[in-house]
């Protein structure tokens, strides 16, 4: 919330990165967000959209909480 | 044996503890005690073994989750479930029990069939497996027991297809997959029992290399045993460790979800009158939270020494992760005992959590939400045909659900 646009909740923008190398292939992530997160031919997660927008931002965090391999970060710019 | 459990220094709690008379559905109040005054607290378990035992959510999420702790049960210190699972030889390990990076090397040889887009294209056929299913038991006499007439056949069938092993092979591989997951067999039986499934696997591998299909175990041959990657006993384990996994668990899960929305039938007319998948996914997690099936936790053994829960945890000393009572802890679920299929229960960790968390899940959720979205709404008048007090529960079991479910509709 911005004093200046009192009408719109502005969120910070949000970075997601995946640590691939940790990623276990439960497929959590794609359960949660099926538009920010998605699985290769291994089963790996990979991301398809890595900044986005805000009405995403709770479930990316859903997704980052329960990832069992800790594999999704976040940056909140 | 015996004698050193009764020697325990007085007050320590032993481990597994019963579950009270009259709630089949909720984890041993013992548990609950520790889980308030002492979350991270030594237990005696069967050998006179003292390992930790972890009871709170954050706890079980955050150690299961360090790399200080080791699922490598040949390590001194592991607390193994009974004296079968410790005479184990090690070299018939999977990576079940391995740490990474060999875990991970092998796990990702049979990550790729569990993929989220993969497994739900399976579902159409697990439909139609559990319409078959359904179809036959209305045709045929009742009551019946929906453990061996659906609950079992189910997650077999699915995994058989999924593998490529022929189906009409259930009696043997259910037999012996049973004599692994009970408490109370010998070391001797399960050794026998790994053994006639080792054997069984390794032929049919032996059958996909020189006519490989289009399933896992082919996949296995040709692409891991033929490239030298994996000898064909390697493959065996591993194709056996999916088999196994694959359909006890998630068969409890069915007959005790059952019996439990039969014992809330409120809940069970959310489901019945549902037409909404995210309804149905939501109460397929809530079952999981709420039953907790693999109730004999999740064993680990200490690396380095390690704070936790105001105690120190040595190199070397075991752990036991209490994830049913886990998924009851207040802190993270309100009103934990309350089945509710409305709450998100998305954190619970009926799976385990950390690098082994189930690698079947995708499959398992699909599989259940197939059966809880389809069996009640097809068999509406749905009830147990005996009373609620003879019905078995598997306390000795390694998986938690009920020995036979005769119903009636
Ligand atoms: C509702 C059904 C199921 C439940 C409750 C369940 C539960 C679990 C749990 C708690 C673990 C963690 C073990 C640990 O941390 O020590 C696990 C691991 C595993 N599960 Fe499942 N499971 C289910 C279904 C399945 C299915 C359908 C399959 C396969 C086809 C499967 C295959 C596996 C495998 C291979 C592992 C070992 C993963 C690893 O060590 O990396 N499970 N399961
Ligand atoms: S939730 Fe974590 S471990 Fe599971 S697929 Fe996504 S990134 Fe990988």
């Amino acid at each position: 919330m911005t004093p200046s646009n009192p009408s719109r909740r502005i969120e910070k923008p949000m970075r997601v990165e995946v640590d691939r190398p940790r990623c276990v292939a439960s497929g959590q992530c794609v359960l949660v967000a099926p538009d920010v997160f998605d699985q290769d031919d291994d089963g790996i997660v990979v991301t398809l959209d890595e900044r986005p927008d805000a009405p995403r931002h709770e479930d990316v965090r859903e997704a980052a909480a329960i990832c069992p391999a800790a594999a999704i970060a976040l940056r909140e710019e | 044996m015996a004698d050193t459990a009764t020697s325990a220094p007085a007050g320590l709690p032993e481990h597994p503890s019963p579950r009270a008379a009259g709630c089949p559905f909720d984890p041993p109040p013992a548990l609950r005690s520790l889980q308030t005054d002492r979350p991270v607290s030594r237990v005696q378990i069967w050998d006179g073994s003292r390992p930790w035992l972890i009871t709170r959510h954050e706890d079980v999420r955050t150690l299961l989750n360090d790399p200080r702790v080791s699922a490598d049960a040949t390590r001194d210190g592991y607390p193994h479930r009974s004296a079968a699972m410790q005479g184990s030889d090690p070299a018939s390990q999977t990576f079940l029990t391995m740490d990474d990076p060999e875990h991970a090397r092998l796990r990702r040889m049979v990550t790729a069939p569990f993929a989220i887009k993969k497994i739900e294209a399976l579902r159409p056929s697990i439909q139609k497996i559990v319409d078959d299913l359904v179809d036959t038991l209305l045709a045929g006499p009742k009551p019946v027991d929906l453990v061996e007439a659906f609950a079992l056949p189910v997650p077999s069938l699915v995994i058989c297809e999924l593998l490529g092993v022929p189906y009409e092979k259930h009696d043997f591989f259910q037999r012996n997959t049973r004599i692994i997951v009970r408490r109370t067999s010998t070391p001797e039986e399960v050794a026998a029992a790994n053994a006639a499934l080792i054997d069984y696997m390794d032929d049919l591998l032996a059958d996909k290399l020189a006519r490989p299909a289009d399933d896992l175990l082919s996949v296995l041959a040709t692409e891991r045993v033929a490239t030298g990657e994996l000898t064909r006993r390697e493959a065996a384990r591993l194709g056996n460790l999916l088999l196994a996994a694959g359909h006890e668990t998630t068969a409890n899960m069915i007959a005790l979800g059952t019996l439990a929305l039969l014992r809330n039938p409120g809940q069970l007319a959310l489901l019945r009158e549902t037409e909404d998948p995210e309804v149905v996914a939501g109460a397929v997690e809530e079952l999981l939270r709420y039953l907790n099936i693999t109730h004999s936790g999740r064993r680990r053994v200490a690396l380095e020494d390690i704070e936790a829960g105001g105690e120190t945890i040595r190199a070397g000393e075991g752990i036991i992760f209490a994830n049913d009572v886990a998924n009851r802890d207040p802190a993270a679920f309100p009103g934990p005992d309350r089945l509710d299929l409305t709450r998100n229960a998305r954190r619970h960790v009926a799976f385990g959590y950390g690098v082994h968390q189930c690698l079947g899940q995708p499959l398992a959720r699909v599989e259940l939400q197939v059966v809880y979205g389809t069996l009640y709404r097809r068999i509406p008048t749905l009830a147990t045909a005996i009373p609620f007090d003879e019905i078995e529960f598997k306390h000795d079991g390694i998986v938690y659900g009920v020995y036979k479910l005769p119903v009636t509709w």
